[in-house]
C-alpha cells in the first residue's frame, strides 16, 4: 500500500447561511485547502465530493458544486451521495491504484434549509419504518434509551459529554428540560450549514509539501443490518470491526475525533474503539458543537490531521458515521512521523 | 467568511418537494405477506436459520443474507402482546406523518414470541406511563389496508389484562394479498437565492441583465451563479449584459404539459448567446412561427409589464428583425 | 491501467421492464446480484465489499438507499458505498468497484446499479423545479434536442440518420431477452411516423423509462484465474468531468468525453478504436447520440459520424457493432444504464452474449456512460485476454 497523507484542511460552518448558495460556500473552502496544500490546483490528480440531494430538496446538488472547483480542463472527478469521509475513502483508493498521486476531497450541505431530522427519516426502510416517520432525533433517543438501560450509565454521563462539547457546565446541561427522553437540547447536534475540504497526497509528494504529513495508516468502514430492532443499538459493532481492521489498537491514541451527533453516541463509539483515559476525545468540539451534515465526517479527519501537523499529537483516530443510529461507521488511524 | 447574521438580498422561497399522489411501492412477497397479516389483524415473524424469530420479517436474513421464503413453517404468529425494549417521547408530533396527532411514545416493541423488536407508537398519555419492560398490546384500526399503520398505536396493558383482538374486517370482494403500499412523501424547505443569483434577479427587477466577470479570464457569465466554472474563482465583477442576442440552437417542443410555465404547443426552447456574454442559457422563443425559427436568429427579451426579482420578468425572447448572425460568430458557443 | 489486474468474473441483470410490480427494491437488486454471483461461482460470504450506484434519490423517495439495502446485498459486517454521478453513475460505480480490486484493497467486489423509477416518474424526478433557478420548460429531451440540431447543422447529416439508429438498436434488442423494449415491427417508417416530441427527436428516437438492476462481480487476477466462466479483463478505465456551462463550451462534442476516451484508449493500447475494438456499448439515450458519440469517441473524424451509421458500420453485422444489446434506447433504468453498458461490453468479450454475441477478432470492447449536461463521462475497455 502507498503512504497517503492529509496535507491540508479547511472548513466553514455557521448555523444558517442565508446569503450564499452552496457553490458560494464551497469556493472559499476549496481555495483555502488547495492553497495551503502547496500543490497547484491543476496538478491535483483526482477530485471527489460528498453531498446529499435531499438536504437541498432537489436532485443533482453535486453538479452545482462542481462549478466551485474549477473543472476545466476536464478533471478526474467522482461523487458519493454520502458524507465526504466516504469521498475521502474513494480518493484514497484512487491514489492506491497509482493512477494519481493527489486528490481534492470536499463536502457540503445546508442542513438549515429543510427539517433535517425529518429528511433523515427517508433513510429508513420504506415499508416498515418510513411510513411511521421516525425522525433522526426520535431514533437517536431510542438508541440513547437502550444504551443507558444496558450500560448502567445515566443522564450525568450524557451531560458530561454535552457540557464539554458545548462549553457548558454539567449543571447547566442538567438544568435543561428533557425534550426527547433521555436527550436534552445540549445532547443533540446544532443544525449547521457548512463545507469542508482536504487535500490528500502520496509518498514523496506529501513529504515535499508538508513538513509533518498526517499519514493515513489504516482506513476501514463497515455497515450493520438496517432494522433498528434487529441489531444491538447499545454497542457499535461496525465501529469495533472497522477499528480492529484499521489497527487502532496497535499503538497509543493521543486524540480521537468521533462523528457523534448525539452525546450518547460519543460514549458508544469510545467504548467500541476501546479508548482510554489517555485519549483526548473531540478537542474540536465534535459534531455536537458543529455539524455541517455531509462534511462533519470529513472534518473529523481534518481535525486530527491538523493536530498532527503541529506536533501536538503523534497518532490519532478519525471516525465518521452514516445512517440512523450509527448503522455504518468508518475508522481511520492517522499518524505523524518525522 | 460568511457572516451568519447577514440578511439575504432576497427573501427565501418556500419549496415543497412532493411526488404527487405518493410513491407507489411494490413490496414483494415477503413484505407483502407480513402486511397482509397486518390487514388481517395478525403480527407474523419468521424464524431464521440461527433460530431467532425476526419481526418485522425482512426479505433477507440480516446475518447470512439468505433469502427468506414467503411461505413455510418458519412463519410464526406473534403476540398478541409485547414488551417495550426502548422508548422515547414525542412531545410535538408531526401532523400527517407521525402515527398520532397527540404526544406519544415511539418505542421498540418485542412482540411475544419474537427475538427482535419493531418500531411503533405507544399511546400512553405521558412519558411517565411507560418504562423499559412495559407490557403493551396493539390497538388495531377498524379500517386496515395492509400497512404498518394498520396498528394505530400500541397501548399499555394493565396487570392481568388481556389484549383486545383486532376488530373484524370485512375483506373487499376478490381481495388479493397485499402487493404494494402508497407512500406520501412531502418535505418543505426555505431556500435562499445565493448572493450572485440574488443580484441577477434584482437586476431583472430593474430591467437589467446582470452578468459576472471572472477576474482572470475576463469571461462574462450572464446570470452567473457566482463563479467562473472553469476556474472556480468568484465572478466578482458585476457587468451589465445586453438584453439582445443570438439563438445559437433550439428545438421545437410538441409535448403538452411539461411545465406549468410552458405555453401552448408547439413552442421553441432555445440556447441564447447574449451580446456581451460568453455563455449561453435556455429561453423560450415566441413572436414568430416555430417553423421560421433558425440558428443565428437575433432576438431580444420581451420584458413583463411588471418587473419582479424573479424569472417572470423576462417573458420570452422574440426576433429583432435584424439579419441573422453569421455562423462563424457563434459556432464557438455551441 | 493503473494498479493490479482486475476482471469481471460475474454478470447479472434483471429483465428490464416499465414497472416491476412483483418485487420490492431489495428484490430488484437482489435478482441481478444473485445472477452475477452464480455466474462468478460465488456465494454471499465470498464478497469482500459492496458498491452500489443509482441516480437521484428522489426517483424512489429513499435517501441513501445503501442503508436499507445492506441486508439484501450481503453487506452486513462489510464495507459498502454508494456512488452518484448522475447518468454516468452505472459506469463510475463499476470503476469505483474495479479500483478497489486494482488497488489491492479487496479481492472480490460486488457492484450493483439500479433504478425503480416506476415508483414515481422519471420526468418528474429529473426536473424538480428549484427556487431561484431558471424554470425548466422543455424536459430532458429539450436539453439534448437543440444540441442534436447543432450537430446536424455542423455535420450536414441528413434528417433520417437518427431514425436508422432507432431501428438498429430495437432490432438488436429482439435478440436480448433482458431488454425492455421488444418491438418486432419497428422499421424506418414507423419511427418517422412516430410523434415528433422535440424537433428533431421523435418518440421512437428516445429511450424508454425502465425499472431494472445490473450487477457485476469484480475479481483480482487470482480470483479471475480460478473463475468457473470466462472473464473480462479490464484493460483501461477512466472518468472525466467538466462544468455544465462555461464560456465557449462545446456541448455537442464535449472535451471531457474526448479526453476520457483518449485516456482509456491509451491504457488499453487502442490506437484506432474502429479497428481495435470488436464492439462498443455506448450510452445513446437519444438516437442521434450515436453519430455524435462516434465522433466524440474517435471512431471517425469530426463530422463523419453520421456516415458510419448510414453505411451500417455500427449494425450488428457491421465492422464495429454499437449496442448489440439494444442499448439505452431499448432499456433505460437510469441509474443502472451505465453499468449495463459496462456489463454488456464484458459479456461480449467473455463470449457470453448469447444470441447477440458479436464475432470476436480483437477480443476487446468499449463500455461507455455519460450523464448530466453531457458533462460526466466514464468508460472502460475490457478484453478476453489479460492486459
Amino acid at each position: 500500500m502507498r503512504d497517503v497523507a492529509i496535507v491540508s484542511f479547511a472548513s466553514s460552518a455557521v448555523p444558517k447561511d442565508a446569503v450564499h448558495n452552496e457553490v458560494e460556500m464551497i469556493v472559499p473552502t476549496v481555495r483555502a485547502a488547495v492553497a495551503s496544500s502547496g500543490i497547484p490546483r491543476s496538478e491535483i490528480g483526482f477530485t471527489c465530493s460528498g453531498s446529499l440531494d435531499y438536504l437541498q430538496g432537489g436532485p443533482f446538488a453535486f453538479v452545482m458544486g462542481l462549478d466551485g472547483v474549477g473543472a476545466w480542463p476536464p478533471i478526474r472527478e467522482s461523487h458519493v451521495e454520502m458524507d465526504a469521509a466516504w469521498a475521502l475513502y474513494e480518493a484514497w483508493v484512487a491514489i492506491q491504484t497509482g493512477e494519481v498521486d493527489s486528490a481534492l476531497v470536499y463536502g457540503f450541505g445546508k442542513s438549515s434549509l429543510g427539517d433535517v431530522h425529518e429528511i433523515m427519516t427517508l433513510q429508513t426502510d420504506p415499508y416498515y419504518l418510513a411510513p411511521l416517520w421516525p425522525s433522526m432525533v426520535d431514533m437517536a433517543a431510542l438508541q440513547a434509551c437502550a444504551y443507558l438501560e444496558a450500560s448502567g450509565r445515566g443522564e450525568k454521563d450524557l451531560a458530561a459529554v454535552a457540557a464539554r462539547a458545548k462549553g457548558l457546565t454539567v449543571e447547566a446541561v442538567l438544568g435543561q428540560p428533557v425534550t426527547h427522553p433521555p436527550l436534552r437540547d445540549a445532547d443533540i447536534f446544532p443544525v449547521t450549514d457548512g463545507t469542508a475540504a482536504v487535500v490528500l497526497a502520496a509518498d514523496d509528494l506529501a513529504r515535499s509539501v508538508c513538513e509533518r504529513p498526517a499519514w493515513i495508516r489504516g482506513i476501514e468502514h463497515r455497515i450493520e443490518a438496517h432494522g433498528l430492532g434487529v441489531r444491538d443499538l447499545t454497542a457499535s459493532e461496525s465501529t469495533r470491526l472497522a477499528a480492529q481492521a484499521a489497527g487502532v489498537g496497535a499503538g497509543k491514541v493521543d486524540v480521537a475525533e468521533l462523528h457523534a451527533q448525539f452525546s450518547h453516541e460519543e460514549l458508544i463509539l469510545a467504548d467500541a474503539l476501546g479508548l482510554g483515559e489517555a485519549t483526548a476525545i473531540n478537542p474540536s468540539g465534535g459534531a455536537l458543537a458543529s455539524n455541517p451534515i455531509m462534511s462533519a465526517g470529513l472534518i473529523r479527519f481534518g481535525e486530527v490531521a491538523k493536530r498532527i501537523w503541529t506536533g501536538e499529537v503523534d497518532r490519532g483516530v478519525a471516525h465518521a458515521t452514516s445512517g440512523p443510529c450509527l448503522q455504518q461507521n468508518m475508522v481511520a488511524v492517522l499518524e505523524g512521523s518525522n | 467568511m460568511n457572516a451568519p447574521s447577514e440578511a439575504s438580498l432576497l427573501p427565501p422561497h418556500h419549496h415543497v418537494l412532493e411526488y404527487p399522489g405518493g410513491y407507489t411501492r411494490s413490496v414483494g412477497p415477503v413484505v407483502g405477506r407480513f402486511l397482509t397479516g397486518l390487514r388481517d389483524g395478525r403480527i407474523e415473524g419468521v424464524r431464521l436459520a440461527d433460530g431467532r424469530v425476526l419481526v418485522p420479517p425482512t426479505e433477507y436474513d440480516p446475518t447470512t443474507s439468505a433469502a427468506v421464503a414467503p411461505q413455510g413453517d418458519h412463519w410464526v404468529t406473534l403476540g398478541p402482546a409485547g414488551r417495550v425494549q426502548a422508548f422515547t417521547w414525542v412531545a410535538q408530533p408531526r401532523r400527517g406523518k407521525h402515527p398520532l396527532d397527540r404526544p406519544f411514545a415511539f418505542a421498540l416493541i418485542r412482540p411475544d414470541g419474537a427475538d427482535t423488536s419493531m418500531l411503533h407508537a405507544v399511546d400512553c398519555g405521558s412519558p411517565d406511563a411507560i418504562v423499559v419492560g412495559s407490557r403493551v398490546a396493539p390497538r388495531w384500526r377498524a379500517e386496515r389496508s395492509g400497512s404498518v399503520n394498520d396498528i394505530e398505536a400500541w397501548v399499555p396493558l394493565g396487570d392481568g389484562e388481556e389484549p383486545d383482538p383486532a376488530p373484524l374486517r370485512v375483506p373487499e370482494q376478490d381481495e388479493q394479498p397485499v402487493t404494494g403500499i402508497v407512500s406520501p412523501v412531502r418535505l418543505e424547505y426555505e431556500i435562499n437565492a445565493g448572493e450572485a443569483t440574488a443580484r441577477y434577479l434584482l437586476g431583472l427587477a430593474q430591467g437589467k441583465i446582470i452578468g459576472g466577470r471572472a477576474p482572470s479570464s475576463d469571461y462574462v457569465y450572464a446570470a452567473s451563479r457566482g463563479t467562473d466554472p472553469m476556474t472556480g474563482e468568484p465572478t466578482s465583477i458585476e457587468v451589465e449584459v445586453h438584453d439582445t442576442g443570438v439563438v445559437t440552437t433550439f428545438c421545437v417542443v410538441n409535448i403538452p404539459g411539461l411545465s406549468e410555465l410552458a405555453p401552448e404547443i408547439p413552442y421553441a426552447s432555445a440556447q441564447i448567446l447574449l451580446d456581451g456574454a460568453d455563455n449561453t442559457f435556455f429561453g423560450l422563443i415566441r413572436g414568430v412561427p416555430v417553423d421560421e425559427i433558425r440558428m443565428g436568429m437575433r432576438v431580444k427579451a420581451r420584458w413583463a409589464d411588471e418587473l419582479k426579482p424573479d424569472h417572470t420578468s423576462i417573458l420570452w425572447w422574440e426576433p429583432t428583425g435584424e439579419p441573422d448572425a453569421d455562423y462563424e460568430t457563434y459556432k464557438g458557443y455551441l | 491501467m493503473a494498479g493490479n489486474r482486475v476482471a469481471v468474473v460475474g454478470v447479472g441483470q434483471t429483465r428490464h421492464r416499465s414497472a416491476r410490480k412483483d418485487v420490492s427494491i431489495a428484490g430488484l437488486v437482489r435478482e441481478a446480484a444473485v445472477e452475477a454471483l452464480e455466474d462468478a461461482g460465488m456465494d454471499w460470504p465470498d464478497i469482500d465489499a459492496v458498491v452500489i450506484g443509482k441516480a437521484p434519490d428522489m426517483f424512489e423517495g429513499i435517501a441513501m438507499p445503501e442503508l436499507y439495502l445492506a441486508d439484501a446485498l450481503g453487506a452486513v459486517g462489510k464495507p459498502m458505498m454508494r456512488v452518484h454521478t448522475a447518468g454516468s453513475v452505472g459506469g463510475s460505480t463499476s470503476i469505483v468497484a474495479a479500483k478497489l480490486v486494482a488497488a489491492g484493497v479487496h479481492q472480490r467486489v460486488l457492484t450493483v446499479a439500479y433504478e425503480k423509477q416506476s415508483e414515481s416518474n422519471a420526468t418528474w424526478g429529473l426536473s424538480v423545479p428549484m427556487p431561484f433557478q431558471p424554470p425548466l420548460v422543455a424536459g430532458a429531451g429539450g436539453y439534448f434536442a437543440p444540441l442534436i440540431r447543432a450537430y446536424m447543422y455542423r455535420s450536414g447529416a441528413p434528417r433520417h440518420i437518427g431514425h436508422l439508429v432507432a431501428v438498429k438498436d430495437r432490432r438488436a434488442a429482439l435478440r436480448n431477452p433482458k431488454a425492455h423494449l421488444h418491438l418486432p415491427d419497428i422499421d424506418l417508417q414507423t419511427v418517422e411516423e412516430s410523434f415528433l416530441l422535440w424537433d428533431p427527436l421523435r418518440y421512437l428516437d428516445t429511450c424508454p423509462s425502465s425499472d431494472g438492476a445490473m450487477a457485476l462481480v469484480l475479481g483480482s487476477e487470482a480470483v479471475a484465474d480460478a473463475a468457473p466462466n470466462p472473464v473480462a479483463w479490464v484493460h483501461g478505465m477512466a472518468m472525466r468531468s467538466e462544468p455544465t456551462m462555461f464560456a465557449r463550451r462545446d456541448q455537442v462534442n464535449p472535451q471531457a468525453g474526448r479526453d476520457c476516451a483518449k485516456d482509456v484508449y491509451a491504457q488499453a493500447g487502442i490506437t484506432d478504436p474502429r479497428r481495435d475494438l470488436d464492439c462498443a456499448e455506448v450510452y445513446v439515450p437519444f438516437s442521434w447520440y450515436e453519430p455524435m458519440w462516434l465522433e466524440n469517441l474517435g471512431f471517425c473524424a469530426e463530422g463523419e459520424g453520421w456516415k458510419l451509421t448510414e453505411q451500417g458500420a455500427t449494425a450488428p453485422d457491421g465492422d464495429i457493432p454499437w449496442n448489440p444489446s439494444g442499448g439505452v434506447l431499448s432499456s433505460n433504468p437510469i441509474g443502472a444504464s451505465g453499468m449495463v453498458r459496462f456489463g454488456e461490453a464484458a459479456q461480449q468479450v467473455r463470449g457470453r452474449a448469447g444470441d447477440y454475441q458479436v464475432e470476436l477478432k480483437t477480443g476487446k470492447a468499449l463500455g461507455h456512460a455519460y450523464g448530466g449536461g453531457s458533462q460526466f463521462f466514464s468508460m472502460w475497455v475490457v478484453g478476453s485476454d489479460k492486459p
